[in-house]
């Protein structure tokens, strides 16, 4: 009999030629290369330096101009152009200006799959786990070498079994229940670790809310966050791409380092506070916090469901922004853009007096869209709540579910989302 | 390669993010690590961009470098003059673009190691060693993975992969 093997391990053995075990350090083929235009610029210098002249597949390399959406500096545009004359050069595909979210997009056009291992110079690239990937952030030097070899060394993590029990209430969202894990799993509870969700409550879970658990398990310093492939996983993918690569599944027995168990019964809506998403608190300990501006995007909270759930929320509570707060609505991709246009949610949210702005990372990291003003307090569906992450070092930031966000823009209050359940 | 590193010990929190290290507000101007490096650590410390100093080494607590993987963060450390972080621990993503870079990413306990300390880095055949002087006490002494070292003997990713191809 073989070893019980985790999925890290097999999809790692799989992509080395090397039967790994959790600690071996192995050379593996990378599946998909994904370069932002935060990170690729530096990622072409490393490419001269490193005296490359090609990329190892055109076909498997994709850089997105999501973070500068739309670039608002001189520099930001000539790093645009830059990556653009790179790319047109060797064959690589764009994602230009409006296109959206490098691995939101690459998820989109079923570039990642059951079992790839995907490269990214970009940390939420993790995301992808969500599909059954070995999805992976690094940095622009490791970006540049992966463009030119298609492989990169990685020491094989070990693994933390987060189990997924019960139900979430109404009105409390897979968000709330992200941050309930990061809250668990501290800064660095998952640092060098893989995170793979297991537990009968999986299958309740749709792939839009799977991104957010593997999104916001980077907050948690996983290395990646991988979810079994199922019925959801295979819906997800069948309108995108043709199904290819095996399904890769924990063994059972096989060895994990600690176990965690979400009650998602017990869950109330959760917001992280100044200026950490791991300092988690329920909405009830700080309801009533002014808020002054709402950020609903990023690619942990714009996507469709997202922008449904935020004006349905924001309808069922009176249908008007309250004075004094700016709502700024920024969706994920370009398709999540085209949807939310085609069944008329955008129209809605602007005639309420939302700003909404170009697809992408809008004003997730204070590079591109609006900017907090001073002293003001933040309440954004993203994922990160540094101080000056958005721009303005005296901003306070909050994180929560989309419906929470909502109605602090209906309320101008951090307000618990469970007393306008539909 | 940087086979000894003397300076003085810089000291850090936990949990210092590569957004604090450099906003990336600053990022949207330029990309120059010469010119980025005056607003080095500048949300949590301002002063500290101009009191840096070449040689320097600097300290922190628990998970350096968390946050995005942006590896400026590590380049613009460097351009400061820094050639070592000493750290509790590392975020994975800063740990292997300081490697790349050929920027000591040093985990030991820095409980003991107060401002201004004269610390001294070796890196000799694979052998990892931080001392601080001040106190004359041995931070850590390890061994490092042969392929780490190979990368950090080459000075980093750069010349490691075009050896690798040549
Ligand atoms: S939306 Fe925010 S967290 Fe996501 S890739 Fe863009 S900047 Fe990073």
């Amino acid at each position: 009999m073989t070893r019980a093997r985790t999925i890290s391990e097999k999809i790692l053995s799989a992509k080395s030629g090397i039967d790994a075990a959790a600690g071996d350090v192995v050379d593996c083929a990378v599946d998909l290369v994904l370069g932002t235009d935060a990170s690729a610029p530096m990622a072409i210098d490393y490419f001269r330096r490193m005296e490359g002249d090609r990329l190892f597949d055109p076909a498997r390399v994709l850089f997105s101009l999501d973070h500068y959406s739309p670039p608002n500096t001189p520099a930001t545009r000539g790093f645009h152009a830059e990556v653009r004359d790179f790319a047109h050069r060797h064959g690589a595909t764009v994602l230009d200006v409006g296109d959206g979210i490098s691995h939101q997009v690459a998820a989109e056009r079923g570039l990642v799959q059951q079992g790839d291992l995907v490269v990214g110079a970009d940390s939420h690239t993790v995301t992808c786990g969500a599909l059954g990937a070995f999805a992976i952030g690094v940095g622009s030097s490791e970006l540049a070498a992966a463009m030119i070899t298609g492989r990169v060394w990685l020491r094989v993590p070990e693994t933390i079994a987060v189990v997924l029990r019960g139900s979430l209430a109404a009105g409390v969202a897979a968000k709330d229940a992200a941050l309930a894990l990061v809250a668990e799993l501290g800064a660095e509870g998952a640092n060098y670790k893989s995170i793979e969700f297991c537990g009968p409550a999986v299958g309740d879970f749709s792939v839009e809310e799977r991104f957010v658990f593997s999104n916001l398990a980077v907050e948690g310093g996983a290395k990646t966050a991988i979810w079994p492939v199922d019925a959801a996983t295979r819906e997800y993918l069948r309108t995108r791409a043709a199904m290819r690569g095996d399904a890769a599944t924990s063994d059972a027995g096989a060895r994990v380092v600690r176990e965690i168990v979400l009650d998602l019964s017990a869950i109330a809506p959760r917001v992280a506070v100044p200026h950490s998403p791991n300092s988690v608190v329920d909405v009830g300990a700080i309801a009533g916090t002014p808020i002054q501006m709402v950020f609903i995007g990023t690619c942990t909270g714009g996507r469709v469901s997202d922008f449904h759930e935020a004006l349905a929320v924001l309808e069922r509570a009176g249908g008007r922004i309250a004075a004094g707060v700016t709502l700024v609505a920024t969706p994920a991709s370009r398709e999540v853009h085209d949807r939310l246009v085609a069944d008329g949610t955008l129209a809605r949210l602007e005639a309420i007096g939302a700003i909404v702005t170009t697809a992408g990372c809008g004003a997730c990291c204070g590079t591109s869209g609006v900017i907090p003003g001073d002293g003001m307090n933040v309440l954004s569906t993203a994922n990160r709540n540094f101080k000056a992450r958005m721009g303005n070092a005296t901003a306070s930031i909050y994180l929560a579910s989309p419906a929470a966000c909502a109605l602090a823009a209906a309320t101008g209050r951090i307000t618990d989302p469970r007393e306008v359940v539909g | 390669m940087p086979p000894h590193i003397a300076g003085r010990a810089r000291l850090l929190g936990d949990d210092v993010n590569t957004d604090y290290i450099i906003t990336s507000k600053r990022k949207r101007d330029t990309l120059d690590e010469q010119i980025l490096k005056r607003y080095l650590f500048e949300t949590i410390d301002p002063a500290f961009a101009a009191s840096v100093q070449p040689g320097d080494v600097l300290v922190a607590g628990r998970n350096f470098g968390c946050g995005s993987a942006m590896e400026i963060a590590a380049t613009v450390i460097l351009a400061a003059g820094v050639r070592a972080v000493l750290a509790k621990s590392f975020a994975r993503s800063f740990y292997r673009n300081a490697i790349n870079n050929g920027l000591l990413p040093i985990e030991c306990d820095t409980n003991g190691v107060a401002e201004g300390d004269r610390i001294v880095v070796m890196l000799d055949h694979a052998v990892l060693t931080a001392e601080n002087e001040t106190r004359g006490e041995t931070l850590v002494r390890v061994e490092v993975p042969a392929l780490v070292d190979e990368i950090l003997s080459a000075g980093g990713l750069v010349e490691h992969v075009r050896r690798r191809r040549g």
